[in-house]
Order: C-alpha cells, then structure tokens, then sequence
C-alpha cells in the first residue's frame, strides 16, 4: 500500500494532529458548555423579567463569543488535516469516516452560524422569545456537531458496521445504524460533551471568584455561581457514569490500551486497580523487571471496571503481545504473521487481475479472505510497536480521575457557601476557585491523551497503523506547517486570552 | 426511491450536489468581496464599522459552506479528498490559512487589548478576499488544466511536481479563474452592501463598485471563456475506462449539455450584468439576488463540464490514467445512499437560514445601529 515508510514523518505528522486537536480543544469545551449555561441565564432572565438576568447571560455571551471565534479558526484545520497529512487515511475509511464529517456540517454547523448572529446581534431584532429560542439553538447546534465527530472518533477506538472490499483495496461502510449507535460512539459522545458542561461550570467558578475577591459584581457573581455549581454536579455526576462506561469499552474492545492506563504487564483474575503508582522505567514487555516502583492499590477494582465481574481476568501487554493460551488469546506475534500473509495475498490478487488471470485471482482472493482480519497487524515490524507509550497514558488517565474526582467536591462547596451568603469571606475557597479552570484543563487534554496516545500505533483500532495512514510527504514540508501552525496558534491564543481578560475586567454593562 | 439508484445515478447525483454546495460558497463569497471592498470603499471609520458588521452577521455562514463543501467531497469523493489535499498541499494550506485569520478577525478587530492591533485584522480579512479566493480559483483551474499526480494499485499518490499544489498558481487559465473569482467577489460584496446598508455615500460607492469590479473582471472571464473552449480536454472512454486528450472537449461539454452547461452558463452570466446593471443605474437595491443565483447557475455550468458527460473532473496530465473520475474516486453504493438520505435535510437548512436571515436584515444596517444600546458589543 504504502511504498516507503518515512517514520520521522509520521511523527511529525502525529505531532501536528497533536498540536492542532489540543489547541482546538482548550475552546471546544467551553463553546459546548457555556452556551447552555448562557441559554440558562437567559431563560431566567425570560421567566422573570429581572434585567439582572439580561446583564449575565449577556456577559457570559460576550466571553463565549470570543472563545467560539478561536475554536472556528482552530477547527477548519483538523477537518482538512486529515487530507493534507493523512491522505491513505482518507481513501482507506474515507467511505466510512467522511458521511459523519458532511453529516456535522448540515446538521450542526449551519446551525450554530445562523444562529449564533441572531444571539450576538439580535437583540434588538428579533423579539425575545425567537431571541432565547436562537441561544439555545446554538446550544444545541454546538453539542450535535460533537455527537457527529465523536461518533466518527468512536469509530476509529471501535470500528464496526464496515468490510474490507480488496477490488478497491478500502474500507466500506455496510451499516450506518451500527456506526452511529455504536457503544464506543456513544460513550465518545456523551463523556468528552459532559466533560464539556463540567468545565465551563469550572470556567465561571474561576471568573466568579476573581469578581469576588476583588469585591466587583458580587451579585452578579454569586448568581452564576449558583446556576454553574448545579450544571457542574450534574455534569459531574454524568461524566463519572460515562466515564466507567467508556472504561468498560475500552476493556473490552481496546485490552491494550486497558493495560497501558494500568501499567499492568501479566495479566489475572481478580485484578487490582492502582490508585497511585510510581513506574519503573526499566520495564520493558516480557522482561522481570517490577512494573512499579510504588503503588498502592485497590484490590479487585480492575476486573470489576473492566468486567463487571470481580474475579474475572484483565490481560495485561505480555498476554496481548505474546498470546495467553489458558485464556484463548491469540499473540500479536501471530496476528502480525497473518497480516503478513494478507497483504502478500491482497498484492497477489491486485497482480493476477490486472493480468487477467481468473483463477491465480480467485485463489488469492480465498487465501485472503482467510487472513483479512490481521491485515492491519501486518504493517506492524515488531510486536513491540503495538505497545502505547505506557508512562504518557498512565499518568494522564490518573490526573484526569483524580482531578475528576475532586471538581464535583468544590462545586459542592460552593454552591453551600453561596446559598448560606458566606461565600465572600471564605477565601482560601476562592483562591482554589480562581485556579479550578486550569484544573479542568489539565483533566480534560489528559482525558484526550489516554484516548489516542493509548491508541497507538493505531489510526483505527486493529486495522490501520498510523505508519500507513499518512501522505507522501516529506519530513520538512509537515516540520514547515507544524511551526506555522505552531506559531499563529499560539499567537491568536494570546490575542484571546488578552480579550478574554480586559473583557472580564470590564465586567457586565452598567455596572 | 432513493434506495433504487445504481450506483452511476448516484456517482451523479452527488456531484450535482457538490456543485451546487460549491455553486452556494461561491455566491456567498460577497463576504470575501466586501473584506476587500473595505479598503477601497470605506473612507470613514463609520463606514467601515458598517461594512464589517453587516458582513459580521454572515461571514459564518461562507465559512460553514466551504466545510461542508469539503466534507462532502470527503463523503461522496474520498479519492479526491486523499489525492488533492495530500497532494496539491501547499496551495490548500495556504487557503485554510487564510480562512484561520478570518475567523479570528471579525471577533477580535475592535476589541480591546487584542494583541496585533485592528488594522492587522483588517490585513487579515484583506488576505482572505483577495489571496484565499485567487487560490480556490486556482485549485478549480486544475479541474481543467489537470495536475500532476499519479496513483499506484492501492490508491497512493505521489505528487510529481515539488511546488506541491502552487504550480497551479503559474498557468494562466488558472490564475485568470483566480482573479475572476477576486472581482466576482468584489462584484457580490458591493451588491449585497448596497442591500444590507443604509448611508447615502458609502451607497453611491458601492453601486459604482459594482460596475467597476464587473469591468475589471471581464478580461480574466473572457480569457478563461476562450481557452476553455478552444483547450484540448481530459476525456474518459466510459467502456474502457480509459483517459485521452480531446480537443475541443470542454466546448463539446457544453453544447452536449444544452441546458445544464452553456444554457446555465450564459443564464447565471446574464442574471450577474443584469444585477449589476440594475444596482449601478437604478435605486433598486434587490441586485444580489440576481447576482447570487447568477453566480450559482455559473458555477455548476463549471462544475458540470468539469466532471460530466464522461470527463474526469480531477485529470492527471502527469499519467491520464490515474485521473479522477466521478466513478472511479467515489464513495461505495451504500455510503451514497446513506447520505443522499442526509442529505435531504438540506431543504430544512435552508429554510431557516432564509427565516433568520429575514428577521434579522429587516431592518437595514445603518449609523443607528452603531450608537444603539448594543454597540458596546459590536465588531
């Protein structure tokens, strides 16, 4: 398929996916969560009549809009990146992953452009009702996009709904449904959307605090922190459901990178989950090295996360890679062995039907067809490459469930300080207030990590490596876009942040 | 019904609808237009406060446009997805570039503290009208002139000239197809400016806009008329699949499709002098919508010729075989399915754009609306 592996390339081309999901990311979050935040202020301010409402939903709208900018910018990229830099990519599942793309498009994103100008302007256009309505459509234009990308991501962790048709030598759909209701998709979809809600929550507790420690908008501050605190428990309490669930997806059709968040190298029945751990970086697959140099763990928890079951049997790296006969597991070893045998048979059939030779073609095709399921495998050199980096993937997984675990305590401890109106004079809770957003940060681009780097080497799980999914490119042409999107990046994110913060200044009108 | 088509009808079927989504950025590229109108026909700080904020409430929807139009190309032609954009990459990383900048540009321009400072925003948006669409008109150019790429068994390309896409840049045909689009735009931002604003001067400019830009972009439209007829074209032979040099291929295109190709072709020109015309010599401000449905009519003549009546829409001049046809760069028969069922939801989009759009230019822009309540949270 691919004629010259080119290595450095691909990492670089990682790299640049890397750099530009991450950067879109820091925004995504937040246009996802505070517009329903902002549909809440203004469905209040609806209800009541209290002009109060108005001047919040107002700013916040304000805050949002500087924010929805930069995602748009930082979006476009990645929508065409996987063309630019992922050409193999595209033509393999492009028959698969391209309906879900143009499906955000018409479903979602005309949504939030037409309706996001009646939210900033319309004010004094349209009448309040078609107003709130047109805030909530944005809402709801922002989360559906998400549903369509995630579901084309839950299909890359999970692909389902799909054959390999070796005349075309790609991957095409056969089931849309299976695509779209896939658990993998669902689980994509409502985790990261809900994560979304939890952050923007986080967002307005860290601008709430600073108005109250500098004494400004109190009022103002300790409203949207009411509405945020109980958006962000609910959230909370939603992104712990998904999450187990999506652990449980994981555990089931991605073992490996399972057993990379765990650092668990031999497999068992009854297994432990580490709370805490320090890894050992002399551990490699199949060696006696200790994984761990330290560790404290919760007896059982594994198997119950990953099975339901307490006593049931996680695989750990070594099971994956070298086989466990005792639990029916194949090794990596012999499905890269197969693979091999595919792809020498797919050349096979592509050969003998270019020269019209019928029978050499059909007993190609039969071979195989014995062997397609490995094809993905068969571009692997080593069994060693089908390992994640175990360290990256293990620490984020933990960052994200501790810090996970901490956000709906602070949201609980401000919502009963605010409603008992103490709230001001308690400023070590406000300190912790003003940093809680870049917690959130931390928590939600370590949840991406151990989404995709736990991944690797896959593009899409089992079937496509990354080292057969790119262009043919040169290492310096990806290099050259790398630090240009590097650079203007990181520069329209200082220009926002900038914006961001004399806006927040500035505080509400008429104040 | 629609589970009935074969896949031929399908193949059809979609790049109809590519067409007319290409046909629908184009019209909306009066956003483009205006961006660079700005720096010509605004003199005053309230008048370019009035161009950028009726163009403000739209430029999302261009914007969504162009993804959706390369979402459906993903879609319906993952071939050309994979072969231009991982081939021709420089020339479509220069254009993403130049629809980042814009994005950022309208939100940021006026507000406080934003870093590079409003007249860089303003280059910003002048960047995208003017480099971005001379770029996109260049691409489309390829569709004709061809480029040069080949395919091995698997589908891979390599791309054979080091300029990676930019060569596109220095063919005549192609850059005149650029330019066209620059001053059609300009064309399209005067019409709908002179629609959307109220303000007695910058509205005698813009109507005198109008016909200069029309002016200014009749040679680039005559050249690419002229060649495009007398040029040797990519011909598919549809029993065999194979590609050859036709002369006189395009020309044959359009007579071939009397309606579709020279019958839309010289409706759409007729309906953009007709709305120019009106708009420079009359008080009527209803030009755009001529202009609009005049430029979509054009575009999917183009497209039409570009990809159908067996003609591969996306040639290779550096090996004919690997080009790109309508049937052999498509999606599967099921996926076509699946998303002209998607795609029936498009009438429903543009019903509501049309109502929102409505409700919110019912009342004209103008000086007013810069001191209003609001204009603290203007762009």
């Amino acid at each position: 398929m691919v004629e010259h592996l080119n290595l450095s390339m691909v990492h670089w081309a990682r790299a640049q996916f890397a750099l530009t999901a991450m950067y879109h990311w820091l925004f995504v979050p937040l246009t996802l969560g505070l517009t329903f935040l902002c549909a809440f202020f203004e469905t209040l301010y609806v209800k009541t009549n209290n002009e109060e409402w108005k001047r919040i939903a107002k700013f916040w709208i304000t805050l949002f809009g500087i924010n929805f900018a930069i995602g748009v910018a930082t979006g476009i990229i990645l929508e065409f990146e996987f063309g630019t830099n992922w050409s193999n990519y595209s033509w393999m599942v492009g028959d698969i992953f391209g309906a879900p793309l143009a499906a955000e498009g018409i479903f979602a994103f005309f949504i939030e452009a037409t309706f996001f100008a009646v939210m900033f302007f319309g004010w004094d256009r349209v009448s309040k009702k078609f107003h709130l309505f047109s805030t909530w459509m944005v809402a709801l234009g922002a989360n559906l996009s998400a549903l369509w990308i995630l579901v084309a991501n839950g299909w890359m962790q999970h692909p389902v709904g799909m054959a390999f048709n070796p005349n075309s030598a790609r991957f095409e759909m056969k089931d849309f449904w299976a695509i779209l209701l896939s658990p993998a998709a669902i689980d994509r979809f409502t985790h990261a959307t809900s994560s979304g809600f939890l952050l923007s929550s986080l967002f307005i507790i860290t601008v709430s605090s600073w108005f109250l420690l500098r004494k400004r908008n109190q009022e103002m501050a300790k409203k949207s922190i009411i509405v945020a605190c109980i958006f962000g428990l609910l959230a909370s309490g939603f992104v712990a459901f998904t999450g187990d669930e999506s652990a449980y997806s994981v555990a089931h059709y991605q073992p490996m990178k399972l057993a990379a968040m765990e650092g668990l190298y031999h497999g068992e029945k009854g297994v432990g989950l580490v709370a805490f751990g320090i890894l050992n970086d002399q551990k490699e697959p199949d060696n006696d090295k200790d994984p761990f140099l330290f560790e404290v763990k919760i007896p059982g928890l594994l198997s119950v996360l990953a099975n339901r079951s307490p006593g049931s049997f996680v695989p750990g790296i070594d099971d994956l890679l070298y086989g466990n006969p005792s639990e029916n597991l194949v090794g990596y070893n012999q499905r890269i062995a197969d693979g091999k045998l595919a792809i020498t048979d797919l050349a096979a059939y592509k050969k003998a039907q270019k020269n019209g030779d019928k029978t050499a073609a059909q007993a190609a095709l039969a071979s195989f067809n014995q062997h397609r399921d490995n094809l993905g495998y068969g571009y692997l050199t080593s069994v060693e490459q089908a390992v994640p980096p175990v360290p990256l993937v293990f620490y984020s997984f933990r960052t994200m469930v501790i810090l996970g675990t901490l956000f709906p305590i602070l949201f609980l401890l401000f919502l009963i300080y605010t409603y008992k109106d103490t709230i001001a004079e308690k400023k070590w809770l406000l300190r912790l207030g003003f940093l809680a957003v870049f917690f959130g940060y931390f928590a939600s681009e370590a949840g991406w990590i151990v989404t995709e780097v736990g991944r690797q080497p896959w593009a899409i799980q089992d079937m496509l490596p990354v080292s057969v999914a790119h262009s043919n490119l040169t290492t310096g042409t990806v290099q050259t876009t790398f630090f240009m999107f590097l650079i203007l990046f990181t520069t329209l994110l200082i220009a926002e942040i900038r914006i961001m913060l004399k806006q927040i200044k500035i505080g509400p009108e008429g104040e | 019904m629609i589970g009935n088509l074969d896949l031929n009808q399908l193949q059809v079927i979609w790049w109809v609808i590519v067409s007319l989504v290409g046909g629908l950025f184009i019209a909306m590229t009066f956003v483009q237009g205006g961006q660079t109108l700005l720096a010509t026909v605004a003199r005053t700080e309230t008048e370019k406060s009035l161009i950028i904020n009726s163009l403000g409430r739209k430029w999302e929807l261009t914007f969504t446009t162009l993804v959706l139009f390369g979402g459906a190309f993903f879609a319906a032609f993952p071939l050309f997805y994979a072969t231009s954009f991982g081939g021709a990459y420089w020339v479509w990383i220069l254009i993403l570039f130049t629809f980042i900048v814009q994005a950022v540009s309208y939100e940021y321009r006026k507000k406080p503290d934003n870093l590079l400072g409003a007249k860089t925003y303003e280059v910003f948006l002048f960047i995208n009208g003017s480099v971005g669409l001379l770029l996109i008109g260049a691409a489309v150019g390829t569709f004709f002139t061809g480029s040069n790429f080949h395919l091995n068994d698997y589908h891979y390309v390599t791309w054979t000239n080091p300029l990676r896409g930019l060569e596109a840049a220095f063919s005549l045909f192609n850059l005149s197809l650029g330019f066209f689009l620059v001053f059609l735009a300009r064309v399209l931002g005067a019409l709908y400016l002179t629609n959307n604003i109220v303000h007695a001067d910058l509205e005698q400019r813009l109507r005198k806009a109008s016909l200069l830009n029309l002016i200014y972009s009749l040679p680039f439209l005559l050249y690419v008329l002229i060649d495009l007829v007398m040029m040797s074209g990519f011909s598919v032979n549809p029993a065999t699949g194979i590609v050859a040099m036709e002369k006189g291929k395009y020309l044959h295109n359009l007579l071939a499709m009397p309606v579709q190709g020279l019958g839309f072709l010289l409706v759409g020109l007729v309906l953009v002098i007709l709305g120019v015309v009106t708009n420079a010599f009359t008080e009527k401000r209803g030009g755009i919508w001529f202009g609009g449905v005049g430029t979509v009519l054009v575009v999917l003549a183009i497209f039409f010729t570009a990809g159908l009546n067996n003609t591969p829409f996306y040639p290779s001049k550096f090996d004919l075989q690997s080009s790109l046809t309508i049937h052999n760069a498509s999606s599967s028969h099921y996926t076509l399915t699946a998303m002209s069922y998607v795609a029936l939801a498009v009438p429903f989009v543009l019903a509501y754009i049309a109502y929102v759009w409505r409700a919110m230019d019912l009342r004209k822009m103008s000086k007013e609306d810069l001191d209003g309540e609001n204009a603290g949270k203007l762009y």
